[in-house]
């Protein structure tokens, strides 16, 4: 008895002996190159992270013991007015979030729970913006800021954003999910259609609108092609537009206050990257999954 | 009845929750679409000369114009060399971040955290990577004894390099699809995959790629749209040269457009890129949410 289960014991042994290396193997090779990648793709950033805290001399030379120093950042903000930047990217940010949420939540509601004459067709025009964006309407787009005598204003910058076709599909979906029995009670109860929208919708929808927030704010903030058309003076560009003009025509070859500026100006949606890592990426997914 | 046939009160308040949404979407996203159709076949206004009816010069203008074509062609290279590429990597990425592989928070963050820098930031930073002689690339291949190369500065090798800083920037986005995609698979099939004797290979062939066909099919439009829209990167690394060789379809617009300021022939080039994204629409909506992903 004790003899025969040694032998399977030892069969086992002898299996894994075989076995394991080779699956240890793999997954170890695997690691490496999961590894490999992630090193790969931290590179570029720190190598710029490395040119922007030290001195000009050290750029592209990596001595350990290359002096530290914040002067590049300090060289970069007095050589443009990124404070101004940094005001205009923030209220143009807010402002399009605000006319966003206000939007997207009404016709969501709409689509959601309304019954009217032409609603598929409407929902249709409203997905048709998914795939011909604002963004390559520039032509047109800008001209029509020209009639409205809104060209150079933060304004125009957000105005073909303020109703989105991502925000209001969101919504939409997550509205749907909402139990038909909360939106009666409450109507029993005497609200109204706008009460029932933010006693009842608005507060289950929380983590989606937290979820398109992030989306809508890293997105804008990184906008570039639409603000450099529309905007021509200090006192409306954005963050991206005022980086282009700054390390296009300001700074010659300087590349450490260049890369300074450059990490500057990501900075606040970096840092707030790193410390809510994890809302980040819940939050794309949940905007991704459709 | 009341319940097949929509109250009239129902009908104004939905109309009306809507018309604001809709009012902007008509007039920034419908109008200008077939202003632009409509703009192109008319000349340019230029000082006192309003825009005459011109019928399909501007499209012949096109068929003409040699950097209409090789923007066209760029196009076509940036989107062949960016999409199946970065989906490649992204799937990769998604396996490797949602097993139980060391370090797993670091790499989550090392593959998605270009997604979050604005692309001009990303350009700038690349920009200084391709730096020739001082740039950490020139510094790496220099050290193991190639010769100099100019990357950006060469017409056979800047698109390349265009392509490289899409991926960089775009697989870590897609990652996060297919992340969300894996988590709603079943472990069971994986375990019942590995009594079966199946390797980590065939499991991801027969079992994983398929199941993550919709998934991939998403990120496929996502990533097509994107290689229309993405033109940032061009304004600080190359500005389309040398000779044109970086040119994308929308930067010749914004060139055509705004430096030029030949409004009609932007127009007509408009119009190429919203057909192309009409087709890619037209694709999408019969034959990719048949599945009903909208109702």
């Amino acid at each position: 008895m004790s003899t025969a289960q040694r032998t399977d014991g030892e069969r086992v042994d002898a299996i894994r002996a075989t076995e394991a290396p080779r699956i240890r193997w793999g997954a170890g090779l695997e690691t490496a190159a999961a590894w490999l990648l992630g090193l790969l793709w931290i590179l570029p950033l720190a190598y710029a992270v490395w040119t922007a805290f030290h001195p000009g001399e050290y750029s592209t030379r990596f001595e350990l013991g290359a002096p530290l120093t914040l002067q590049n950042f300090v060289n970069a903000w007095n050589a443009a007015p990124f404070a101004r930047y940094f005001l205009n990217t923030f209220v143009l940010v807010t402002m399009i979030l605000a006319a966003q949420l206000v939007l997207c939540t009404l016709a969501a509601y709409a689509f959601a729970r309304f019954e009217f004459r032409g609603r598929d067709l409407a929902f249709f025009l409203v997905l048709l913006q998914l795939m011909v964006m604002p963004d390559v309407l520039i032509v047109e787009n800008y001209s029509t800021m020209n009639a409205l005598g809104l060209r150079d204003t933060i304004v125009a910058i957000g105005l073909p954003y303020f109703a989105s076709a991502f925000g209001i599909f969101l919504l939409r979906q997550t509205f749907k999910t909402v139990p038909r029995e909360l939106d009666e009670a409450a109507r029993v109860e005497g609200a109204n259609a706008l009460q029932v929208l933010m006693k009842v919708y608005v507060p289950l929808a929380r983590p989606v609108y937290l979820a398109y927030a992030l989306v809508s704010v890293s997105h804008h903030w990184n906008n570039f092609l639409w603000p450099l058309i529309v905007t021509s003076s200090v006192e409306t560009r954005p963050l991206t537009v005022g980086l282009q003009v700054f390390s296009s025509t300001d700074q010659g070859v300087d590349w450490s206050i260049i890369t300074a500026a450059t990490l500057m100006t990501s900075a606040p949606l970096l840092v707030g990257f790193l410390l809510f890592q994890r809302q980040f990426v819940q939050s794309f997914m949940r905007a991704g999954i459709r | 009845m009341t319940a097949f046939r929509p109250s009239v009160q129902a009908q104004i308040t939905g109309w009306l929750l809507l018309l604001p949404a809709l009012a902007l979407l008509a007039m920034f996203t419908h109008w200008p679409a077939v202003a632009t159709a409509w703009h192109s076949f008319f000349s340019t206004p230029k000082g006192s000369r309003p825009a005459v009816f011109v019928g399909l010069e501007n499209y012949q203008l096109m068929l003409e114009d040699d950097v209409f074509w090789q923007a066209l062609w760029n196009n076509f290279w940036f989107a062949l060399g960016t999409i199946p590429t970065s989906i490649a990597i992204a799937i990769a990425m998604a396996l490797w971040v949602n097993g139980r592989i060391a370090g797993r928070g670091f790499l989550r963050m090392a593959y998605f955290t270009p997604t979050v820098l604005p692309m001009i930031a990303v350009a700038n930073i690349w920009l200084f990577f391709y730096t020739p002689q001082y740039g950490l690339l020139e510094q790496i291949t220099g050290a193991l004894g190639f010769p100099s190369h100019n990357w950006l500065g060469d017409r056979h090798t800047v698109l390349g390099a265009t392509i490289v800083v899409a991926i960089w920037k775009e697989a870590g986005f897609f990652m996060i699809f297919y992340l969300a995609a894996l988590q709603q698979i079943s472990p069971t099939l994986g375990e019942a995959a590995a009594l079966e004797g199946a390797s980590r290979w065939q499991y991801f062939r027969r079992v994983l790629f398929p199941l993550l066909m919709p998934t991939t099919l998403f990120v496929l439009i996502n990533a097509l749209i994107n290689s229309v829209r993405m033109v940032d990167h061009i304004f600080v690394m190359t500005r389309g040269g040398p000779d044109n060789a970086s040119a994308l379809l929308l930067y010749y617009i914004y060139q055509v457009g705004f430096s030029f300021w030949d409004s009609a022939y932007a127009a007509a080039l408009t119009v190429v890129v919203l057909t192309i994204l009409g087709v890619t629409a037209f694709v999408k909506f019969r034959f990719l949410d048949r599945r009903t992903h909208y109702q």
